[in-house]
């Protein structure tokens, strides 16, 4: 059986589901719009923890032991745990995944770390190498600021085109035994760069990426944005979403009502966040949290979970290079089962 | 009155100053350590060619409280050691100038740094 | 229309996304910095009147020093309190450019990299912002005595 869709396109015949999720996000995450999706809310960013990368850890440990408990399954049977996030080293998934003493893949793909760790985590279940696979990403936004940018009390302001960078962490279960919304294809992206080098405007550098991989995905699997209830990208922002529908549009492919940015959704206009969410903690906590109660009520059945990633350092900034993007895409399905379940 | 006058002229120029570099700040993008050293360039600069004396002359604390007043200090600590010791006050003037505001500014840092930790940003 | 033909597509993409960038309204953010730079060099000019009244002997150099040390403590402090950043994000250069500024510039790292260790984190991220201030500072300083010396 060919499990290959055109160029960049894998189909997953066995199905894997998402048996379970959690997600875990800080205080001003919890005031945003999606507060009562949200399964844990912080009301200290610090989590009672030493230092904001501890508290990254701990965030990320929390969600992935929430998740394999509403699974209903004990640390032991998960096969797998495939994590990453923003920090140097990804040492915020690995030194989390030693507290679990399984086996880990850590992968990095910046802010699409959660589409990309989906993406591999479905091969391994599809494939029969695995049973259970856990998906996790995190972010803190204290952890990347004082990396990425400035110390926290500096006075500075934010630019306009910034984005803030999510406090929070999501995770998946990925199984074939099992009810849950059932992961079909997967397309895997190319690094895409428009030569874009304002690093305050993670938008514009990877609405390209975004544009690239839609359009593959839908060249690849024959389908069409109107195809899908859910096109959702990980974290553009405002303007970047509306580049990327200006992107798509000029290659001929409409983004209409069907299509979101996690990053837009994420904040209310209340919270200055300028152009909304980011940071991989972004899609994986919109993904597990309101995406898939939503489909679990029936109102998305096929969505289009698209996460990008600005694949840049300090270093690399520093040295006046430009920013590339990344995305990953996963076709999400609903369950169909889980309806008369609920009737 | 001439105290009120004196004190609008403080604002007026410490304002303007101020003002300056919010302007640059929108219309270049760039940072806050730019913009200081660009200031303190500036400050340096026309204490050189002596027009700062008269500004600060007219403003007090509005041309001293600002960076450029820093960049000054050391530009006339510079030439005020020239004045005095010849070519070894070039090296050392500028320094002696300005020593306790920066040593105050270190020991300041170091202390609060050991007392105080860093919070998250609410907005 | 003919010179954009010979741009590549990242020049393109470049001039596209510098017009899609919304234009924020910056009128507000001049204000604040007008109003809160003008605030902060009264308060100086308000220590410094307020030490030659205390201090009949104190002379002019001597009360402005005194007066800088102060804000210089003051702005400190507030970074440490994390107070000084939300002044920042609405007044802009008009807290970035007076010396309390220079002061949170130092005070921030210090704060921030502490968790690294006293020596390698506080000490050494210590002039992490303001530490080209210093050295632009000294090496203007240094040309302008020399030119001084010889001219």
């Amino acid at each position: 059986m060919n499990n290959k869709l055109g160029d960049q396109t894998i189909i997953f015949n066995n199905k894997p589901r998402i048996i379970s999720n959690y997600s875990i996000v800080g205080e001003k995450e919890g005031n945003g719009n999606f507060k009562d999706y949200f399964h844990y809310i912080l009301k200290d960013d610090l989590f009672g923890e030493k230092s904001f990368e501890h508290a990254e850890q701990k965030m990320l440990q929390f969600a992935i032991e929430h998740s394999i408990k509403n699974a209903n399954l004990k640390i032991n049977e998960i096969d797998l745990i495939i994590g990453g996030d923003l920090l140097n080293q990804i040492i915020s998934a690995s030194f989390t995944a030693r507290h679990f003493d399984r086996p880990f893949l850590g992968v990095y793909g910046a802010c699409s770390t959660m589409a990309e760790s989906l993406a591999i985590g479905s091969a391994f279940v599809n494939g029969g190498y695995f049973n259970n696979v856990v998906c996790a990403t995190g972010t803190h936004f204290s952890t990347a600021e004082r990396q990425y940018r400035f110390p926290l009390e500096l006075g500075n302001q934010r630019p306009p085109t910034s984005q803030w960078t999510v406090t929070g962490a999501g995770s998946s279960v990925l199984s074939l035994n099992g009810t849950g919304h059932k992961i079909t294809k997967a397309t895997l992206g190319k690094v895409t760069d428009y030569g874009i080098k304002d690093v305050n405007n993670m938008g514009a550098a990877m609405a390209p990426a975004a544009m690239s991989t839609l359009i593959s995905h839908f060249q690849d699997t024959k389908t069409t944005p109107d195809d899908y209830d859910l096109i959702l990208t990980g974290d553009l922002g405002k303007l970047g979403s509306e580049i990327l529908m200006d992107l798509m549009e000029h290659n001929g492919y409409k983004l209409g009502k069907n299509y979101n940015d996690c990053g837009q959704m994420m904040f209310n206009n209340n919270q200055k966040t300028f152009q909304g969410g980011s940071g991989c903690g972004c899609s994986a906590t919109v993904l597990n949290s309101y995406v898939l109660k939503k489909m679990d009520e029936g109102v998305f059945k096929n969505v289009l979970f698209a996460a990008t990633g600005a694949l840049l350092s300090t270093l690399s900034s520093q040295q006046g290079d430009t920013v590339p993007g990344i995305c990953h895409a996963v076709v999400i399905e609903r369950d169909e089962s889980k309806k008369e379940n609920k009737k | 009155m001439e105290m009120f006058l004196t004190y609008l002229k403080v604002f007026a120029v410490g304002g303007l100053i101020c003002l300056l570099g919010q302007i640059l700040i929108i219309k270049t993008k760039i940072t806050s350590s730019r913009i200081l050293v660009l200031f303190v360039c500036i400050g340096a600069v026309l204490e050189a060619v002596g027009l700062y004396e008269p500004i600060a002359n007219f403003a007090k604390a509005g041309a001293t409280v600002p960076i450029t007043g820093f960049g000054r200090s050391l530009a006339k600590g510079a030439i005020q050691g020239v004045k005095e010791m010849g070519f070894l006050g070039a090296f050392a003037g500028g320094l002696t100038a300005t020593a306790a505001g920066i040593t105050c500014a270190v020991v300041a840092a170091f202390i609060f740094g050991l007392i105080f930790n860093s919070k998250t940003k609410k907005f | 229309m003919k010179k954009e033909k010979h741009l590549s597509r990242n020049e393109q993409y470049n001039i596209y996304v510098e017009a899609k960038i919304p234009k924020t309204k910056s009128f507000p953010s001049l204000i604040y910095s007008f109003l809160v730079g003008g605030v902060i060099c009264m308060i100086g000019q308000g220590i410094n009147d307020g030490l030659m009244a205390i201090f009949p002997t104190m002379g002019q150099e001597e009360a402005n020093s005194w007066m800088l040390i102060i804000l210089i403590f003051i702005a400190s402090l507030l970074t440490g309190l994390g107070w000084y950043d939300r002044i920042g994000v609405f007044a802009g250069a008009g807290s970035i450019v007076p010396i309390t500024g220079f002061s949170n510039s130092i005070t921030s790292p210090a704060v921030e990299f502490k968790k690294e260790g006293i020596i390698f984190g506080l000490c050494v991220k210590m002039f992490s912002v303001a530490g080209p201030v210093i050295v632009c500072g000294l090496v203007i300083s240094f040309i302008t005595g020399i030119i001084y010396l010889f001219f």
